[in-house]
């Protein structure tokens, strides 16, 4: 056992000289860490942000000016005036995903209590803001026609009061969702790659050969390798948290940092003896490209990081229990959104732990059957 | 010879650096037409780079050359005068295509110097009958021996009928008898085209003595130049490799001794290594056929043979590399396993190729070696210092080995096998490239392991002088053993003369040959004045990106892994991702803390549990419990219903029910606030019917919503069109991304530098099969989406396709580009990962819409191609557009293409540096 450690030790040391000695990769690892991350947690909007409407005024009522003025900003644009004719054109385009269509006579109409019909266009391409956004619009109408009507009073005929309160994230702000995503998403690509890749060189190099006539065993150099390259990632995403999300991107971190870093080193382990796995089977550089490409898309967006995963069939649902993405992005919410301690997230880690052993056995039972196969 | 013409070749004051390092120094040198003359020198001396210089392969950097009656660093010249030269690069059959068959490979080239289909066949015929390789056109170049590979690489030099024949190294790693038949082949070319010039190097010093002039070389110098003659008498030596190592030396040949194995006394008669009847099967090629020998302990066991023949097969199989198919080995008393780490501590193996860490320094291998073999941490300073000392490593030791020469990495890779004081060395051919002074030293060292402490030593080697100082040798071809005995015995064996031709004689036993200059062959290249065709530019223009773009179809079709990975890899995501990314929030879980117990609370809970939206979970016990099965992640929404609920109901008194949202995906926190609402509003109209028996009025107007495209808003359909435009953009740039740079890697875009073709192209006959590949793919996922999901284009299909064909253009134009700048596959693909899914996936209109974009995100989706295909492939798909809508689109994502294209034609140099 003391070889053993002091084998992988050894081997660990090499595997950093090694990436170290390559800048264009730790470019890439850096730029994946920061930049992207900065710009997909500003970039992406998932709440309803920004979005932009039009609004057909065939009544010039100030009934219908004043619903006009009641979208604000940041939730939506200013609405543009269109005419009917021009709906098809710019819906078509994905200029405005909502279109609002106010009648001829629709203030009379409201006035005398006819119920009047406006008809609300919604460009349901855009499913993250269609839904949500739909309802926005239409208690916008609903408010501003109530308050233009001085009617007051429709609360007090409701007999109960609902108070909705949201916890971890009160504002639902996307930012503070998007910017972890991001660090996770990236840990697992890069994690994937950089340690598949990695086995795939020593391979073309003739370098694993070497390292198998002398008394070590594949279990110590496939251990080095994730020690190694995991240790990088863990560094790179304990300081993606401080600075470009905690500092940078302000937002706040619940739990115990520490408890996610931990978490993390045994996803890390987990993903990078897939990769490891993934190497194992494919022949080439191009080969394994391929092979991990949708191989870490599933993960990623299969994780429940991208689209919540209770609406997912069941028999998908089923299938992801066997994604390491999945059960990380579980721990990683509870941790930093939640603030959830080491006894609430102990099974996910458990799980981590059970199917990177699992992929690791099966890697290295294919370790030397590989080696004859590039023969 | 006519003095009066001019020169081939004229060199002068040629320098040449990389970095820090000069390869050339001051060279000048001339070569006449119609000469044949051999440049001599180990590997690392300039040997490459001079030649590499000579045909304008490598751009000049100080000094004149003059190839062919005019300036080669003018592009002009080189244009005009490459399709006269043929240039074969060093390494065996580096330039040829391994999947290719022989008559593809040389088809390639013929179509590339713009050769007639009439034309390519008659010349291909004629060299394929003149370099025996007439029984097998259909064999994979891989599948070669590399004997035959060298000459096929002939074949396809010479397949455009060249005025200058540049040949480095090729007979390299090439057993005795291909080489004496390659050289035969050389004279029978030359005696048939006497203006033609060739210009040789070679290692082999035995070699050079076959050519009219000869430059000796050494460390970036000419150290001689002149015949064979000349330099003997200059160096006052008897062979020229005797020569070279005075004339390195700077002193007479005579002060210094070549060296002589000591006798061999018996020690032992145990064996240290024994294999019987050893076979190792590849599929159906069996690569090592029935080996069996003894190697006693202490004794130097030679092994000869060509590449390819099975020597580095058996040696692996001995180490526990690989496995053995059938038979058995032993090493010092124990079957060879691959698991057992005890005998792995007194073995010493060195490979072929340079297999230690090119990123580390001298030392540090050393020392990692020291530390993985448990030298005790005391004694390995002392040992590292000793093996630096020993192996004349110490003055590099703090150097990487990719900066050194061969020869100093062969020695280091020796000095890490000897660290642990192995009593069994397995070395497989140490000395390839290294030169003679330097092989000397390493036999004196083996020499003093074998005599001096009994070590063991199994080594392979090409060097008939180097195969006479073991004491025992084995000859193995085609997988088979043909002669195990003393150098003696088998040369008395055959009667011969030397080793060589007994040798020789065991492979044309062994292969039925009757003898190699007997058989009169077609000349191989035409006598006829060569009818290449005067057609257009444009015309010849076209002809080599069809070879480019065809033969990279034949390496694509023959790799069905790859094709596979990339046609079905597609569609399985497309299935993955179609069923699972979903943005319907349902399965909402919730838990009630319910305080009243009433029939009131009981009918709310009610109308939760039977919306679709929620699922109920069981119910909250304490208030800690909310906060407890929140944090956990249990449940999204917590309600909690106050004590007295029923009864401030009824009396109007307004009960506050609180819902508590887990916030940590705000996307669905939002949607299930929204559900709320409605459950809440239904259950207040469904009280006040029971109540009142009427709905109250609530609202002044009716909101008709109308949900365009999807009406049943249903996730595939705003998916899969965006699912459909990421893997259109991920896999072609990732394919084509690999394209480049993997030439690179393999040594054979030297047929670009070589060749009339330009980088354009080079780049746009690659590029074109990817285009063809991710349309097809684009077709079948289409056909899929539809099929599986419903998802039929509503539009004009035309309209899609030519949006998803210039889509794939721009996609395969920005992996050319990736492919042109980054150095390493790995880099490629982690630079086409990044580059392409940031922001296909979140700034162009996939998940989140375009219109919402801010900031750098905004930037990011415009200034790239996938944002500008999803208008398209949204609007065709469900908006049912037409061509009209797309012009904007379409204009857009063909300039991306030129405009990756300009830009990879720019880091792409026709030379190399």
């Amino acid at each position: 056992m003391a070889g053993w450690l002091s084998n992988v030790f050894r081997l660990g040391l090499k595997e950093l000289a090694s990436l170290a000695a390559d800048t264009v990769l730790a470019a890439f690892i850096v730029y994946s860490f920061s930049f992207a991350v900065f710009s997909q947690a500003t970039g992406i909007k998932t709440e309803v942000a920004n979005a932009p409407v039009a609004i057909v005024d065939s009544d010039h009522s100030l009934l219908s000016t004043r619903i006009r003025d009641g979208f604000l900003q940041p939730y939506f644009r200013r609405p543009a005036l269109i005419d009917r004719s021009g709906i098809d054109d710019v819906m078509d385009r994905g200029v405005y995903t909502f279109v609002l269509d106010i009648p001829p006579r629709f203030e009379a109409d409201v006035l005398l209590g006819r119920h009047p019909s406006v008809q609300l266009n919604v460009d349901a391409t855009a499913m993250t803001q269609a839904g949500v956004g739909g309802a926005y619009v239409e208690s916008i109408v609903q408010q501003e026609t109530r308050d233009y009507l001085h009617t007051h009073g429709v609360d007090d005929q409701i007999p109960l009061t609902a108070v909705a309160r949201t916890f971890f994230n009160p504002n639902l702000e996307g930012l503070r969702f998007e910017a972890i995503m991001a660090v996770l998403q990236n840990i697992t690509m890069l994690s994937m790659l950089l340690v598949g890749a990695a086995v795939i060189r020593e391979r073309e190099h003739g370098t694993i050969e070497h390292l198998l006539v002398m008394p070590v065993r594949p279990s110590e150099i496939a251990a080095a390798k994730i020690l190694a390259n995991g240790l990088a990632i863990l560094v790179a995403t304990g300081l993606s948290l401080l600075i470009v999300v905690e500092h940078l991107l302000h937002v706040p971190i619940q739990g115990s940092i520490f408890l996610f870093l931990g978490g993390t080193a045994v996803y890390l382990f987990a993903i990078a003896s897939l990769g490891i796995l993934l190497a194992t089977i494919a022949n080439t550089m191009p080969q394994f490209a391929l092979l991990a490409m949708p191989v870490f898309l599933v993960l990623n967006m299969l994780s429940g990081g991208v689209t919540p995963l209770e609406s997912m069939p069941e028999p998908l649902q089923l299938a992801v229990q066997a994604s390491p993405a999945m059960h990380f992005v579980k721990f990683a919410q509870s941790v930093l959104y939640r603030g959830a301690g080491a006894d609430v997230v102990w099974p996910q880690i458990a799980v981590l732990s059970l199917l990177g052993t699992v992929f690791l056995a099966i890697a290295l039972s294919r370790f030397r059957a590989m080696l004859a196969r590039v023969q | 010879m006519l003095v009066s013409e001019a020169p081939a070749i004229d060199v002068s004051d040629v320098t040449h650096r990389y970095g820090a390092v000069t390869a050339l120094k001051d060279v000048s040198v001339s070569v006449p037409v119609g000469a044949a003359t051999a440049i001599v020198g180990p590997d690392g001396v300039g040997k490459s780079t001079l030649l590499g210089l000579i045909a304008g392969v490598r751009r000049l950097q100080s000094g004149a050359i003059r190839t062919l009656e005019g300036d080669i660093a003018k592009a002009a010249h080189r244009d005009a005068v490459s399709p006269r030269i043929a240039y074969m690069p060093q390494g065996l059959g580096r330039n040829l295509y391994p999947t290719l068959s022989v008559y593809e490979n040389i088809d390639f080239f013929g179509r590339l110097f713009g050769l007639a289909a009439s034309e390519r066949h008659a010349r291909i015929a004629r060299l394929l009958a003149a370099t025996g390789l007439e029984p097998f056109p259909d064999r994979p170049a891989g599948k070669l021996s590399g004997g035959m590979r060298q000459k096929l690489s002939l074949c396809c030099s010479l397949i455009h009928d060249p005025d200058l024949l540049i040949l480095d190294e090729p007979t390299t790693g090439v057993d005795p008898l291909s080489r004496r038949q390659f050289w035969a082949l050389i004279d029978e070319i030359r005696a048939d085209r006497p203006g033609l010039t060739v210009l040789v190097s070679t290692a082999y010093m035995e070699e050079a003595e076959l050519f009219d002039r000869l430059i000796v070389m050494d460390a970036g110098c000419v150290l001689a130049d002149g015949s064979m003659a000349d330099i003997l008498a200059r160096a006052g030596a008897n062979t020229l490799e005797e020569a070279y190592v005075a004339l390195q030396a700077g002193s007479e040949a005579g002060t210094r001794t070549a060296f002589h194995m000591p006798p061999r006394t018996a020690r032992s008669d145990r064996p240290a290594i024994v294999a019987e009847n050893l076979t190792r099967k590849f599929g159906d090629f069996t690569a090592v056929d029935g080996v069996s020998f003894s190697i006693e302990q202490g004794e130097v066991f030679g092994f000869l043979g060509s590449n390819g023949c099975g020597k580095t097969t058996t040696m692996k199989m001995l180490t526990g590399l690989l496995g053995i198919t059938e038979g058995r080995a032993e090493l010092l008393g124990r079957p060879v396993q691959a698991a057992e780490l005890e005998t792995r501590m007194r073995v010493g193996y060195m490979s072929q190729s340079f297999s230690l860490y090119e990123e580390l320094t001298v030392r540090a291998n050393l020392v990692l070696h020291a530390r993985l073999y448990r030298i005790p941490a005391k004694e390995l300073g002392p040992r590292v210092d000793e093996a630096l000392q020993e192996f004349d490593l110490a003055a590099v030791a703090d150097q990487q080995p990719m900066r050194l020469p061969l020869g100093v990495r062969q020695r280091l890779q020796l000095a890490a096998a000897c660290l642990h004081h192995p009593e069994v060395l397995i070395l497989d051919e140490p000395t390839s490239g290294v030169d003679p002074a330097a092989r000397d030293m390493f036999w004196r060292i083996l020499g003093d392991l074998s005599r001096h402490e009994g070590v063991t030593i199994f080594v392979s080697t090409h060097f008939m002088n180097e195969a006479e100082r073991c004491d025992r040798v084995s000859l193995m071809h085609g997988g088979k053993l043909l002669a195990i005995g003393s150098p003696q015995q088998i040369t008395a064996s055959k009667g011969a003369a030397t080793l060589e031709d007994a040798f020789i004689a065991y492979l044309q036993e062994a292969d039925n040959e009757p003898s190699t200059d007997a058989a009169p062959r077609q000349p191989p290249v035409a006598a006829q004045p060569s009818t290449r065709r005067a057609s257009g530019r444009l015309r010849a223009s076209l002809g080599r990106t069809w070879a480019f773009a065809r033969r990279e179809v034949l390496e694509l079709a023959r790799d069905r892994i790859r094709l596979a990975f990339a046609l079905v890899g597609p569609l399985i995501l497309l299935v993955t991702l179609g069923y699972g990314t979903t943005f319907d929030v349902e399965n909402l879980t919730f838990a009630v803390f319910d305080r009243d117990q009433s029939i009131e609370s009981g009918r709310l809970v009610e109308s939760f549990s039977s919306s679709r939206y929620f699922k109920e979970q069981p119910p909250l016990s304490s208030e800690a419990a909310i906060d407890r099965r929140l944090l956990a992640g249990e449940l999204r929404v917590a309600i909690d219903i106050p004590p007295n609920f029923g009864r401030d109901l009824i009396n109007g008194n307004k009960p506050e029910v609180a819902f508590f949202l887990d916030g940590a995906n705000p996307f669905r926190a939002e949607t299930a606030r929204g559900y709320l609402q409605g459950v809440v509003m239904s259950y207040v109209e469904d009280l006040s019917l029971q109540t009142y028996g009427e709905v109250p009025d609530l609202t002044p107007l009716q909101v008709d919503t109308r949900f365009r495209y999807n009406q049943d808003f249903r996730s595939v359909f705003a998916i899969t069109p965006g699912t459909i435009m990421l893997f259109l953009i991920l896999f072609p740039a990732m394919l084509s991304a690999l394209g480049v740079v993997r030439e690179r890697e393999v040594g054979s875009i030297s047929n670009l530098y070589a060749s009339p073709a330009t980088v354009g192209e080079f780049l746009l006959g690659k590029q074109a099969p990817y285009i063809l590949l991710g349309f097809s793919s684009f077709l079948s996922l289409v056909a899929l989406d539809g099929l599986l999901f419903g998802v039929t284009v509503k539009g004009s299909p035309a309209a899609l396709a030519l949006g998803a064909f210039l889509y794939i253009f721009a996609a395969t134009a920005l992996g050319t580009l990736i492919s042109s700048f980054v150095r390493t596959q790995i880099a490629a693909i982690i630079a086409s990962a990044i580059i392409t899914t940031v922001p296909a996936i979140n700034f162009s209109g996939y998940l989140y819409p375009a219109a919402t974009l801010e900031g750098a995100g905004r930037f990011m989706g415009m200034g790239f191609p996938s944002l500008w295909f999803q208008n398209v492939s949204l609007g065709a798909i469900t908006k049912a557009r037409d061509f009209a809508a797309f012009y904007r689109e379409y204009l857009v994502l063909f300039a991306f293409g030129v405009g990756y294209l300009a830009v990879a034609r720019l880091f792409l140099r026709k030379q190399e540096a």
